[in-house]
C-alpha cells in the first residue's frame, strides 16, 4: 500500500516502450510459455515447408533433358524440362510460331497500358486512360485476330494456354464492371420494370453455376441466332464469363450502395444534379471505394475460375498444362503431372497475389485522404 | 368565374413579389396527414422562422419546396413557377433553391473546395477557373478559405456547416432553406453558424429556416410561424409572437422552450 501512495506522488510517465529487436523478440514471439511453443512450433513447420520445396524444387529435381525418360530416375523431384519444353504451348497454345510476336506485342502493350493507368506516380493518367480503355481492345483484337495489314488469321481456335486465360480474365473483369454497376443501381430503381428485370437476372444467375452458363452460352446462343451465322466460341466463354461475374459483382456493389447516408443523395437533390450526375460524382465514389476488398475479391475469383472454360473445349493455361500431362506420351514420368500443376498453380498465385496487394496499396491510399 | 381557378393561378403581380407561395398544400405519409392544408406566402428578401415540436411537419414543410418531399394535394410556387412532377423543372427550381442540412451532407470523399464547385461546374456548367474563383469568395464570407484542400472530416461540425451553407450558395440560389442548422452541432460552435446566417439575412437573402434558436428569431426574422401537427397554427412578427402569443397551444410551446 504504502508504495502505491509514493507512485501517485510521483509524476505519472508514460512506461519506456521496448525497442530494438531483442525487445521486438520478446515481446511477440516469447512473451510466456504458451507463445514461446507456438513459436518454436511455427518455426519447426516453416523449415518442413521451405525444405520440403527446396528438395523437390531444386535438390531432387531434374533440369535436363528432351523427354520423359529423363525424369524416370528412383525418387525425383520436379521434372523442369517438361516446363521448359512445352512453355511456348503453355503460353500461347496452338498459336503459330511465326505469329507469336502479335501475343507478346499484345501482353507488352498492355502490361504499358495498366501500369500506366495503376500506378499513381506514373503522369498522364487520362491518357492512359483513353489508350488502354479504348484504343488497346482494338489494337489487341487485331493484332490476336489478325486478318489486316498482311497478318494473317489466327483462329480462336489455335489460342491457348496463358493467353486465353488473360483474354477470359480481362475481358471479363472489363466487361463485367460496367454490367454490375448498372445492375446494382437498376435494382435499388424506383422503375418496377427495370427494378424487377434486375432482380431478376441476378437471381438467376446467381443460381447458376458457371459451368451452367458456359453450356448456355456455348450451346443456347448460337439458337437464338439465324442460320449460318457462327458465332466464335471464344467471344460465347466472353459473353459468359462477363454475365455471371457481373451478377455477382452487382451484389458486391450494391452492398456499398446501401451504406451511403440518405443525405448524400438529397444535399445532390437539394443542388439540383441529375440522376446520372448524383451517382457519378457522389454515391458510386463512395460506394465502390467502400467494397474494394469484394470487387478484388470477385475479380481474383474469375481469374480463377477462367479455368472452367475447359469444359467447352478451350484451352487455357490449366486446360493446356492437364492436356499435356496426359496426352502426351513422350513426356509420361512419375513426376509430370506435380511438375506440370505446381506451375499452372503458380502462375495462377503470381495474378492473384498482385492483384490482392494492388487493391491493399489503393485501400490504403484511398483511405489517407479523407480520415482524420 | 371558376373560384377554384382563381386560387390555382397567382396573379401575375403578385407572383413578381412572391419568393414561395403554398396553397393548400397536403401531406400524408402512407395514413398519417403530416401537412394539414398548409398555406404560406413568403415575399422577396422575407426572412422565415419556422418552429414547433418535433414531429409537426415543419422540416417537411420546407423539404416540399424543393420537393426533397412531394405534396399530395394543394399547390406550391416558387418564384412564380409551379412545383409539378416534371422533372427538368425540379432540378431547374431546385438549382434555384439552396438547402442546408441538420447533418450537413458534405461529400465526404471531395475536398472542400470540390464541395463547393461540383454543382456550379455539373449544373450551371461553369468553367473550373471561374467555379473556384466563386468557391473562394464564398469561403472568405464564410471565414474559412484556410481549409478549401482539406477533406469534411478534418473540420469541425461548426465549419462543416458553414461550408455547407458557403456550398449553398456558389449555386447563386434566390431561396435558401436551413432545416435545423445548428441542431446537429455543440453549443459553442452554434454561434459562428448563426453568423454566417445573420450576415445573409442582412444582405437580403429570402430564407426560410426551421430551428429552436429563439434568439436567432427574435433578431433576424420577419416572421416567425408557430408549427404543431402538420398545420400552421400562428404566424406574426417576433416580437408579437414571442410577447404576446394568441393560441395556447403556442403559448405552451414557447413556455416549455424558454423556461429551461
Amino acid at each position: 500500500m504504502s508504495t502505491n501512495t509514493n507512485v501517485a506522488e510521483q509524476e505519472v510517465r508514460r512506461p519506456p516502450a521496448g525497442a530494438g529487436p531483442v525487445a521486438w523478440l520478446h515481446k511477440n514471439l516469447f512473451s510466456s510459455i504458451p507463445n514461446t511453443i507456438l513459436t518454436f512450433v511455427g518455426l519447426w513447420i516453416s523449415y518442413k515447408l521451405i525444405a520440403g520445396v527446396v528438395d523437390w524444387a531444386i535438390i531432387r529435381a531434374v533440369f535436363t533433358g528432351s523427354d520423359g525418360d529423363a525424369c524416370k530416375v528412383p525418387d525425383v523431384g520436379a521434372c523442369w524440362p517438361f516446363i521448359t519444353h512445352k512453355f511456348d504451348l503453355f503460353i500461347y497454345g496452338r498459336y503459330p510460331e511465326a505469329e507469336i510476336w502479335r501475343a507478346n506485342l499484345t501482353f507488352l502493350l498492355g502490361a504499358i497500358g495498366l501500369a500506366g493507368l495503376m500506378i499513381p506516380a506514373v503522369p498522364g493518367k487520362p491518357a492512359f486512360a483513353v489508350f488502354t480503355l479504348l484504343v488497346y481492345p482494338i489494337i489487341a483484337y487485331y493484332l490476336l485476330t489478325g486478318g489486316i495489314f498482311g497478318m494473317p488469321i489466327v483462329a480462336t481456335e489455335r489460342w491457348g494456354g496463358l493467353l486465353v486465360t488473360l483474354v477470359v480474365a480481362v475481358v471479363g473483369i472489363v466487361a463485367s464492371f460496367p454490367i454490375a454497376i448498372l445492375l446494382a443501381l437498376g435494382r435499388r430503381s424506383k422503375l418496377p420494370i427495370v427494378r424487377y428485370s434486375s432482380i431478376g437476372f441476378i437471381e438467376f444467375v446467381r443460381g447458376v453455376p458457371l459451368i451452367t452458363m458456359l453450356f448456355m452460352a456455348s450451346v443456347m446462343l448460337p439458337l437464338f441466332l439465324p442460320e449460318g451465322v457462327t458465332f466464335d466460341k471464344l467471344l460465347r466463354a466472353l459473353i459468359g464469363v462477363a454475365l455471371f461475374s457481373g451478377a455477382y459483382l452487382a451484389e458486391v456493389i450494391r452492398g456499398g450502395l446501401q451504406a451511403i447516408p440518405r443525405g448524400q443523395i438529397e444535399a445532390g437533390d437539394a443542388l439540383g444534379l441529375s440522376y446520372p450526375q448524383k451517382m457519378g460524382l457522389i454515391v458510386l465514389p463512395q460506394a465502390l471505394k467502400l467494397v474494394i476488398p469484394g470487387i478484388v475479391n470477385s475479380f481474383i475469383a474469375l481469374f480463377k475460375d477462367t479455368s472452367l472454360v475447359l469444359i467447352i473445349g478451350l484451352f487455357d493455361l490449366l486446360g493446356i498444362v492437364q492436356q499435356s500431362i496426359s496426352s502426351d506420351p513422350k513426356w509420361f514420368s512419375p513426376s509430370t503431372p506435380t511438375t506440370g500443376y505446381v506451375f499452372a498453380g503458380f502462375i495462377f498465385w503470381i495474378f492473384c497475389f498482385g492483384m490482392s496487394r494492388y487493391s491493399q496499396m489503393i485501400e490504403r491510399r484511398l483511405s489517407a485522404g479523407d480520415k482524420r | 368565374m371558376d373560384p377554384a381557378a382563381a386560387v390555382v393561378e397567382p396573379s401575375a403581380a403578385r407572383s413578381a413579389a412572391l419568393a414561395v407561395e403554398m396553397r393548400k398544400v397536403n401531406k400524408w405519409y402512407g395514413e398519417f396527414h403530416v401537412l394539414r392544408d398548409i398555406d404560406l406566402e413568403v415575399s422577396k428578401g422575407e426572412r422565415i422562422v419556422v418552429c414547433g415540436p418535433s414531429g409537426s411537419g415543419k422540416s417537411t414543410m420546407i423539404r416540399c419546396i424543393n420537393r426533397l418531399e412531394e405534396h399530395q394535394a394543394g399547390h406550391i410556387f416558387v418564384e412564380g413557377e409551379e412545383l409539378t412532377s416534371d422533372l427538368r423543372q425540379i432540378e431547374k427550381i431546385r438549382s434555384e433553391v439552396g438547402m442546408v442540412f441538420q447533418s450537413f451532407n458534405l461529400f465526404p470523399h471531395l475536398t472542400i473546395l470540390d464541395n463547393l464547385c461540383l454543382a456550379p461546374q455539373w449544373v450551371r456548367k461553369m468553367p473550373r477557373a471561374e467555379a473556384e474563383k466563386v468557391a473562394m469568395s464564398y469561403l472568405e464570407r464564410v471565414k474559412i478559405p484556410d481549409q478549401a484542400l482539406k477533406f469534411p472530416g478534418q473540420l469541425s461540425g461548426g465549419q462543416q456547416q458553414r461550408v455547407a451553407i458557403a456550398r449553398a450558395l456558389c449555386m447563386n440560389p434566390r431561396i435558401m432553406l436551413f432545416d435545423e442548422p445548428t441542431s446537429a452541432l455543440d453549443p459553442e460552435m452554434v454561434k459562428e453558424v448563426l453568423d454566417v446566417m445573420t450576415g445573409l439575412a442582412q444582405q437580403g437573402m429570402t430564407m426560410l429556416v426551421v430551428t429552436h434558436e429563439m434568439g436567432f428569431a427574435r433578431a433576424v426574422a420577419d416572421r416567425v410561424i408557430f408549427m404543431d401537427r402538420g398545420e400552421i397554427v400562428e404566424q406574426a412578427a417576433p416580437e408579437v409572437f414571442f410577447n404576446a402569443p394568441k393560441s395556447e397551444r403556442t403559448q405552451a410551446f414557447l413556455a416549455q422552450i424558454l423556461n429551461h
